[in-house]
């Protein structure tokens, strides 16, 4: 499996095949629906990110010294951003994920969702992804 | 004025969304400013400005004058019977939070009630809830019927010895449902209990007379009515106006300041501390121009054509659900499709250059009553097309196949 930056590259690579906001879309759509459930036991409110328009439900564990996320919304373009987001940094190592800036979210044109009129909740998400990592790494 | 022309005075509509026409559909949010509006404000600062009811030069009478007068517009809109019941605020929510401040100083015991509904705005639960709380009062709140109307059952037995005052919304920004105030009003007044509306997605539709209406407040902003942000209204009957303590104290709002004493100013000026906004009082004097030049009735009609015209459109597509049936509604237009979350929806709405409004519209409570995550929401002004529905409606039907 590839380093956070190759993740990226390969995303970034699949994004130039669409010529339109349609084909983009619906390929994030495809994704959120193929986004591997969460463990029904972390859909609580004590999982829910923060600030988001739709609710988003994390979870991480650290296993081998990689993070490990699980998530779910319970709208279906938040998911695709999600799986997006698990697929670049789910299986890396805590202190890469913290220093990642995840500037591909920008060349892919999905930066509006990092918005504040999105209500900030791929924003809030993607920090909530690096405290879990932040944390992690402190205890070890 | 044919809408096209009309269109012409609004130069933001020109804008490309996406690639696409804007389609703005975001009225209930805030309403786009004609060229007139603009213009009065730059004006203002161009040939007008400096600070008002103090200096004695010729610019500071200009303005003071302009702003004087457009507070007797604001009255005669409103038909209050003095321009010294118009109070100038930053809009409906500081209003709002004017009257349960200092009504509340003055009226509220421990032990009394206050009384809204389930669907009002959190800037109409909020202030209350916290007067509430400072003075040990109760919140009561006026359920709902299943069409999304006022119970006005429930609204009659609810009133009691105990209500200090009832402030209810004119209309409903979620739901578009027009209350009954007139029949509110009087219900309450028999209680002997005063009456505050929140009328902030009313004065964009409709003629607001507050004498006719005698209501003891009444509250609006100036954005959502084709003025600017930042300005908006606080109407009050004197009586209770002379009794209320101030709100905000500092320049302006008193008599004479010594370190030992100090004497309030008379009304409106006791509750307008501070430098105002008088560059956008100006631009809202020019929207209420506006609106009167238009009429109305003329604006009505227009936007029950498209109101009428939207649900007939959005009915016939398959899983689309509104979220309320009222008999009286402003061209405000709520609705959800039962299997894709509403942000979705407005996700891609926006792609297709479609401005709407997703999301709990800051009525979290009446979201829960619906049991629903949110709402989409179309909202309708005077320069909106059939043409704009048609491109709503034919996104909707895109956006039903994608997700389906
Ligand atoms: C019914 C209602 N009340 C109050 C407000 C608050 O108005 P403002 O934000 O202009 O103070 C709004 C605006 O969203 C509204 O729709």
């Amino acid at each position: 499996m590839g380093n956070i930056k190759e993740k990226e590259n390969e995303i970034i690579r699949e994004f130039e095949l669409f010529d339109d906001w349609m084909d983009k879309y619906n390929y994030l759509i495809e994704l959120g629906k193929s986004l591997p459930p969460i463990d029904e036991k972390y859909k609580t409110d004590k999982y829910l990110v923060k600030g988001c328009q739709a609710r988003v439900w994390l979870y991480a564990e650290h296993n081998d010294g990689r993070v490990k996320y699980s998530a779910d919304s319970d709208a279906l373009i938040t998911k695709g951003i999600i799986a997006l987001l698990i697929r670049v940094l789910s299986g890396q190592a805590a202190g890469d994920i913290i220093k990642n800036d995840m500037s591909f979210i920008d060349e892919i044109g999905l930066r509006e969702h990092l918005s504040q009129t999105r209500s900030n909740g791929l924003a809030n998400m993607i920090k909530q992804m690096k405290l879990y990592a932040l944390a992690f790494e402190k205890a070890g | 004025m044919g809408v096209q022309e009309l269109r012409r005075s609004f130069p933001i509509l020109e804008k490309r969304v996406n690639n696409r026409p804007l389609v703005y559909l975001d009225n209930a949010a805030t309403t786009q400013k004609p060229l007139e509006v603009i213009e009065r404000i730059s004006n203002y600062y161009r040939e007008e400005n400096s600070n008002i009811h103090r200096g004695a030069h010729y610019l500071s009478n200009l303005a003071t004058e302009a702003y004087e007068n457009a507070r007797k517009s604001i009255r005669s809109f409103i038909n209050a019977e003095n321009s010294s019941e118009i109070i100038f605020t930053r809009g409906t929510t500081e209003s709002i939070n004017l009257v349960a401040h200092s009504f509340g100083e003055k009226y509220l015991k421990k032990g009394d009630e206050i009384v809204i509904s389930a669907m009002e705005h959190h800037s109409n639960i909020v202030p209350w809830q916290i007067a509430c709380s400072r003075h040990e009062a109760r919140l009561r709140v006026v359920p709902i019927t299943a069409g999304g109307e006022l119970d006005m059952d429930a609204f009659r037995s609810i009133l009691g010895e105990k209500t200090r005052l009832a402030a209810i919304t004119h209309v409903s920004n979620a739901l578009g449902t027009i209350n009954p105030a007139r029949e509110i009003i009087e219900i309450a007044h028999k209680n002997d209990t005063p009456v505050l509306i929140d009328g902030a997605q009313a004065t964009p539709h409709m003629k607001v007379d507050v004498r006719e209406l005698d209501c003891d407040f009444y509250c609006f902003s100036g954005h959502k009515m084709y003025g600017p942000m930042g300005v908006g209204v606080l109407y009050g009957k004197e009586k209770w106006l002379n009794e209320m303590p101030p709100y905000q104290s500092g320049g302006e709002m008193i008599k004479d300041v010594s370190f030992e004493k100090t004497t309030y100013n008379e009304l409106p000026f006791r509750f307008e501390a501070g430098t105002p906004n008088v560059a956008d009082v100006l631009g809202l004097e020019a929207a209420t121009s506006f609106i009167t030049r238009l009429g109305y009735d003329d604006i009505a009609s227009h936007e029950v054509e498209l109101l009428e015209y939207a649900k007939e459109k959005l009915g016939q597509i398959e899983k689309l659900r509104f979220l309320a049936s009222p008999r009286r509604q402003s061209s405000v237009l709520s609705f959800i499709f039962d299997d894709i979350h509403p942000y979705d929806t407005g996700v891609l709405l926006d792609k297709m250059g479609v401005a709407v409004r997703t999301g709990h519209h800051c009525t979290q409570p009446l979201m829960d009553i619906l049991e629903v995550p949110g709402t989409v929401r179309a909202s309708f002004g005077v320069y909106n097309t059939t043409e704009e529905v048609d491109i709503l409606a034919d996104a909707l039907a895109r956006i039903r196949e994608m997700l389906a």
